[in-house]
């Protein structure tokens, strides 16, 4: 594998990890719009584990991943109070706060970023990318998707028919909050560097921007989106700097023919009485 | 010293409060949080710039950025909002967002990404008051805003238009009940929004002289903050909200430092949504499901 193509892979094993971190507390009907301040949180503490503590990076890594979920259960808590847009708003805001807390954190270098000693290399990131999409595919088989799904399309109902409808909510929003842990957390071992402004909230605005993009009908809508929004733009590239204008008028044009984004439950649905008719 | 940081606070308050109104009529009356909003609030101010610099004169120049941004916003209207009619909320995000990265790329390819000089258009003019030094361009961009917002506020609430507005607000089904045409009110209503975010982006660039395809992010999250703290859908909340996110900014940057901004403005946003999520000025919501 060239070195190029291992860095683009690379960067859409990380887009993989931030889709499924948003996907699933946009599956019980949560907008995370924070999702860079989770990653924040999983890189330095990871980073701040294996430099000042010499934890070894596979015992740091969970460790990030779950100070991230811990800090989604907490903060969780008094955000979900919030419904709609102001939830989407709150997280929006929390990870603004994360990560200039952080960027004024001298601990860990404050603005000038904290280089990290561990590496880890592609083949791990691959495979971490890889455990996930699984853990999200056994997920999507459980009774704990389908209750998601009760909450987000009608959370009355769900209540009605014994679903906890509150302790659904934060416990998305604090899976979700750990997987972008796990995956900032490698973020840190894998490029050896972490600074704050890589957390911004344009990373948390386009991590949501692909998901939708893909789809979150179906499980498989998030990695689509993440395989879209990484490789489309290589692809363009012989086009330059008009790249990302080509781009953004595909997105426009894409979700105007699809509004609910690629990958649709009813895709799905046409597939599987396809099958049975061919056979007979 | 500290009159000073205020007045600026205020002078950079009165940006912020155009974007968020231009933001509460969106979310306010079509529950659309339309994130193109800070493209044309950088359309507005490039544009401005870029027939400036073909040689037209100021007021012509803005003109022909507010008509370029009214006909963006419909555009985006047509191909972001209408086609996701009854699909999830946060689906015309997405479209929105498009449009913004759009306008960027194509304002990078146009422009260069370096920031630009605007020329100054009332040199070293400034009224003293006291200790207080206020540039007149910021004075006039003050008292601007403020009228526009009376205005608009006095729109909604006394005349024709503004109680169809209200009603689709209110109720789509039962506006569409009434005889209210919504396919031409909301087209309606994207041209004004945009000409808000558009004006605010010119009057961003008339005060502190400089513009660059990415002046709008930065600004127009901080009007859905403002938005948000004053009370979403509220005109004077906005205000008020835009006001007071501009006092934070300026105040924590000249007591503290620029790296705590986005902690400041950011952590009062997350509180007051904790505390008052309705925001400081908004009818608190009508009882939603759980």
């Amino acid at each position: 594998m060239s070195g190029y193509l291992t860095g683009v892979l690379v960067v859409l094993a990380f887009n993989v990890m931030a889709a499924y971190a948003v996907y699933l507390p946009l599956a019980a009907g949560q907008l995370n719009l924070g999702i860079a301040g989770f990653m924040a949180i999983g890189a330095y503490g990871s980073a701040f584990l294996t430099n000042e503590y010499m934890w070894p990076m596979w015992a740091a890594i969970p460790a990030g991943a779950l100070a991230a979920g811990l800090t989604g259960l907490l903060i969780g808590l008094p955000v979900l109070r919030t419904h709609g847009i102001y939830f989407a708003m709150a997280t929006f805001a929390l990870g603004q706060v994360i990560s200039a807390l952080f960027l004024n954190l001298e601990v860990v270098g404050g603005a000038a970023g904290y280089p990290v000693t561990d590496y880890a290399g592609p083949n791990v990131v691959f495979a971490a990318a890889a455990g996930v999409v699984v853990l999200m595919l056994y997920i999507s088989r459980t009774r704990f998707a389908l209750e998601l799904t009760a909450v987000k399309s009608d959370a009355t109902v769900a209540d009605l028919l014994g679903v906890p409808v509150r302790g659904m909510k934060v416990a998305a929003f604090a899976l979700g909050a750990m997987v972008a842990g796990f995956g900032g957390a490698l973020y840190a071992h894998h490029y050896s560097f972490v600074e704050a402004q890589h957390f911004n909230v344009l990373l948390s605005v386009f991590t949501v921007l692909y998901v939708l993009f893909g789809g979150t009908q179906t499980v498989w809508g998030p990695l689509v989106g993440a395989v879209f929004f990484t490789l489309v733009p290589e692809l363009l590239r012989a086009s330059d700097q008009w790249r990302y204008a080509v781009f953004a008028v595909f997105i426009i044009v894409f979700m105007a023919l699809r509004p609910q984004g690629l990958v649709t439950a009813a895709l799905f649905r046409l597939f599987r009485r396809r099958a049975p008719e061919a056979s007979s | 010293m500290v009159a000073q940081q205020i007045v600026n606070g205020l002078m950079l308050g009165a940006i912020y409060m155009l974007v968020a109104v231009a933001f509460t009529l969106a979310i306010g009356v079509l529950n659309f949080l339309n994130f193109s909003l800070p493209g044309l609030f950088m359309a507005g101010g490039m544009l401005a710039f870029g027939l400036m610099k073909a040689g037209w004169p100021f007021l012509l120049a803005a003109a022909g950025a507010l008509a370029a941004a009214a006909f963006i916003s419909l555009l985006v209207e047509r191909f972001a909002y209408r086609p996701m009619q009854g699909g999830d909320p946060e689906v015309p995000l997405v479209s929105s967002l498009g449009f913004l990265v759009l306008l960027e790329n194509l304002m990078l390819v146009q422009f260069g990404s370096d920031q630009q000089a605007f020329p100054a258009l009332l040199p070293d003019l400034n009224l003293r008051l006291g200790g207080l030094v206020i540039g007149y361009a910021q004075l006039a961009s003050l008292v601007l805003s403020l009228g526009i917002v009376a205005a608009l506020s006095f729109v909604l609430a006394k005349t024709a238009a503004g109680r169809r507005i209200r009603t689709v607000a209110e109720s789509r089904e039962t506006a569409l009940l009434m005889g209210i045409d919504i396919a031409r009110l909301v087209p309606q209503l994207f041209v004004a929004s945009a000409a808000l975010a558009a004006l605010a982006g010119i009057l961003f660039a008339v005060n502190y002289q400089q513009v660059s395809p990415f002046m709008g992010e930065g600004v127009g999250f901080k009007g859905v903050a403002a938005m948000i703290v004053g009370g979403m859908g509220s005109i004077w909340g906005a205000v008020l909200g835009g006001l007071l996110i501009g006092l934070v900014e300026v105040v924590s940057i000249s007591f503290i430092g620029a790296d705590v901004v986005n902690i400041t403005v950011y952590g009062l946003l997350l509180l007051i949504l904790i505390v008052r999520p309705q925001g400081l000025m908004g009818r608190a919501p009508s009882r939603e499901k759980l």
